[in-house]
């Protein structure tokens, strides 16, 4: 049997007509396209065809606004940093709890060489407050940057409405679009959205490939800075082979759209329900009716991920898990913690990330070897009894700080 | 993924004596749920011998946390609660073969579980005396409440001096920011104000009145062995650890010495493996326990071009 991958937010699979695409620009089509010459000169044509096809997907109005770049992380640092450099004497920066560490720990960072940031706390379902947010904007402010969808729980914030009071504020306005780009439409020449980041191996194209849209009128200053590719504002050879993928998998994911919204929402959904059927003491984290069409984030009481999945890795099941083991920190996931789920729930928390690449088959595979994994594991917790959690479970066990 | 070992593997996934022991006479819990690590020790104690009859866990963790648990329990059965009480951390990590560098704390959990089981058998108080921080060096596995004490009890100013007390930044040394960061808030709430070695400086001028492991009082152990004595010592060390560098496919021998600096070549599995540095760090401390005096160990891939 195959193994089955539902780890599609951390990375996908490159389509393979994605790579087909990519295999030319290797080999004959190796030229630099700045170049006069007909072997940069081809590739210079196959790099506008991909700005096309990922401003498409965007509903960007401007091929220009599509800048290409390393990863998603270089594009939310240029994004961020563009802001503050373009205005000196604006020194805050609205962002929330629950970003990706790419957003930040450059905020942190931020913070030491001065800046005030400002984080938009979630509730329990990990919702933003938008009237708190609305206070924060002023004219010291010099970017907000919020996610599109959060990575672990899939839980959508509402962008659209944000940009739309930042740009109101005379405030610019970021977000990281790198989970919700290929998952749900979008049209950024209808939003107020100025800057929004996206990656390549999100949506079935390679790593290191990674676009920062720009709408037109935006001030910016590079972060690179040397040769004029990207118009000026992202020095460095392009990464021809990796864009010519991208903008094949922009094109795809356009397609696939509707699938993606049906079909793959169909498979998570009936994972979701097939798990809690079947282990008691389970629950949904996020906001499970406004959230990514692919995502499953599932808390199991009492037990901790990463022994989950090691032990579904030896079934041959890929997820994540928001405990502090899996990376090596001290703490379960911030997005946990920011909603308030309790250490013995967060640490147990188990990421599954669907694909269009995934059958129904295989999730009734993972519906049949999770529950005895979960059981397994509670048998050896001390907060489990012989046929559910002990009474008072915090108080029938509180070790000792170790 | 983390790199853990076949018998790590093992213990997870067919763990031994999984459960409490149904009359037990000593309990001892022990962790933290903010970390996600817990585990209670329970033990019966033959109270005319002392010796641990059974053993049980339960635990809240990892894989390596429930593998750490499993090794325990099968390390005390049979022994006597003083004889069990001399199993270290490192006892538990070396049992199962080793344990990643952020993993360490969960065999560090094993130890302090026994030693509250013990006191809660013998009817003593047991208070936990370590404090565990944020991972700062994963080379050394020192974390940051430690190198803040280091740096307060001997008043250390620059990273060079962490490094020799702590060993932390003596590896990859990409966590040389994390300790300025710490050498700055530590300086500061003593008053004065961290100044980084300038770059490409050799060695910032040492200050006086500073005990210096480098120079070892000549009353350590070592005081006058000749370089024979010496080489010798250094063989005996490795020839003591080699059991645990083989049970890993792996195995080292003394390349050369010089001065404070000792060359190696780890072999076998050894060479490349992501805990290189880790075991390097094993050899240099077994190395300076056993000739009291501070010394250094190199691959020798690293030593430099003679002239």
């Amino acid at each position: 049997m195959n193994d089955i991958y539902m780890d599609n937010n951390a990375t996908t699979m490159v389509d393979p007509e994605v790579v087909t695409a990519m295999l030319p620009y290797f080999s004959e089509q190796f030229g630099n396209p700045s170049s006069l010459h007909s072997f940069g000169n081809k590739v210079g044509f196959a790099l506008k065809n991909a700005r096309k096809q990922v401003q498409n997907l965007l509903g960007a109005e401007h091929d220009s606004e599509i800048i290409f770049t390393s990863c998603g992380s270089e594009s939310d640092s240029t994004a961020i940093l563009s802001a503050l450099k373009a205005q000196p004497e604006r020194r805050e920066i609205i962002t929330t709890v629950v970003e990706h560490p790419a957003v930040l720990n450059l905020c942190e960072y931020l913070e030491t060489e001065g800046y005030t940031v400002h984080r938009l706390e979630v509730d329990s379902k990990g919702r933003l407050d938008l009237e708190a947010y609305r206070k924060l904007l002023s004219d010291q402010v010099a970017v907000v940057s919020v996610m599109w969808a959060n990575n672990e729980t899939g839980t959508l914030f509402p962008v659209l409405e944000m940009a739309e009071m930042a740009d109101e504020a005379g405030v610019l306005f970021h977000t990281d679009a790198v989970q919700a780009v290929g998952k749900i439409p979008m049209n950024l020449q209808d939003t107020s959205i100025h800057m929004l980041s996206l990656s390549g191996h999100k949506l079935h194209a390679p790593k290191g490939v990674g676009v920062l849209y720009l709408k037109r009128g935006t001030r910016f200053r590079p972060l690179l800075r040397g040769g004029h590719q990207e118009r000026g504002r992202r020095a460095g050879t392009e990464n021809t082979a990796s864009i010519v993928g991208l903008g094949l998998a922009c094109e795809q994911a356009m397609q696939h759209m509707e699938f993606e919204n049906t079909q793959v929402k169909k498979l998570r959904d009936r994972l979701q329900q097939g798990i809690l059927d079947a282990v008691p003491n389970a629950f949904v984290t996020g906001d499970p009716d406004n959230r990514l069409p692919n995502t499953l984030n599932v808390a199991f009481e009492y037990i901790e991920g990463e022994a989950i999945l090691l032990l579904m890795n030896k079934m041959g099941i890929a997820a994540s898990s928001g405990s502090a083991c899996t990376s090596g920190s001290l703490e379960p996931s911030h997005v946990m913690k920011a909603m308030g789920i309790p250490y013995t729930a967060a640490h147990g928390t188990v990421r599954f990330s669907l694909s269009r690449y995934n059958t129904m088959e295989e999730v009734e595979r993972v519906i049949e070897a999770v529950p005895p994994i979960v059981a397994k594991l509670r048998k050896l917790s001390p907060y489990w009894g012989d046929n559910g959690p002990v009474e008072n479970p915090e108080q029938a066990f509180a070790p000792v700080y170790a | 993924m983390w790199d853990y070992s076949e018998k790590v593997k093992e213990h997870f996934y067919n763990p031994k004596n999984a459960g409490a022991i149904a009359d037990a006479n000593g309990v001892g819990d022990v962790g933290s749920i903010s970390c996600g690590d817990a585990l209670r020790l329970t033990l019966k104690v033959d109270p005319e011998t002392d010796i641990i009859l059974d053993a049980g866990f339960q635990t809240f963790g990892c894989g390596s946390a429930i593998a750490s648990s499993s090794a325990l329990t099968e390390m005390v059965k049979g022994k006597t609660l003083d004889e069990a009480l001399q199993i270290s951390n490192q006892d538990i990590a070396d049992f199962l073969d080793g344990l990643p560098p952020e993993k360490m704390h969960c065999s560090v959990m094993g130890r302090e579980a026994l030693q509250a089981a013990v006191a809660n058998y013998r009817g003593e108080e047991w208070s936990d005396d370590h404090e565990e921080g944020a991972l700062i060096c994963k080379c050394f596995a020192i974390d940051d409440v430690m190198i803040r004490e280091t740096i307060q009890a001997n008043n250390l100013r620059t990273v060079e001096e962490v490094t020799n007390y702590t060993k932390a930044g003596g590896g990859c040394s990409s966590c040389h920011e994390g300790i300025e960061n710490i050498l700055t808030e530590e300086l500061a709430a003593r008053g004065e104000t961290f100044v980084p070695a300038a770059a490409g400086k050799k060695k910032p001028a040492k200050k006086s009145g500073l005990v210096e492991i480098e120079e070892p009082a000549p009353a350590a152990a070592s005081g006058g062995m000749t370089l024979v004595q010496r080489i010798r010592k250094i063989e005996e060390v490795l020839e003591a650890l080699r059991p645990a560098l083989k049970a890993d496919h792996g195995d080292v021998e003394l390349v050369d010495v010089e001065g404070k600096v000792v060359y190696v070549n780890l072999i076998g599995a050894c060479s490349g493996c992501q805990m290189a540095a880790m075991t390097l760090g094993g050899i240099q401390q077994k190395l300076i326990e056993a000739l009291g005096e501070f010394v250094k160990v190199i691959p020798a891939s690293e030593r430099p071009a003679v002239a």
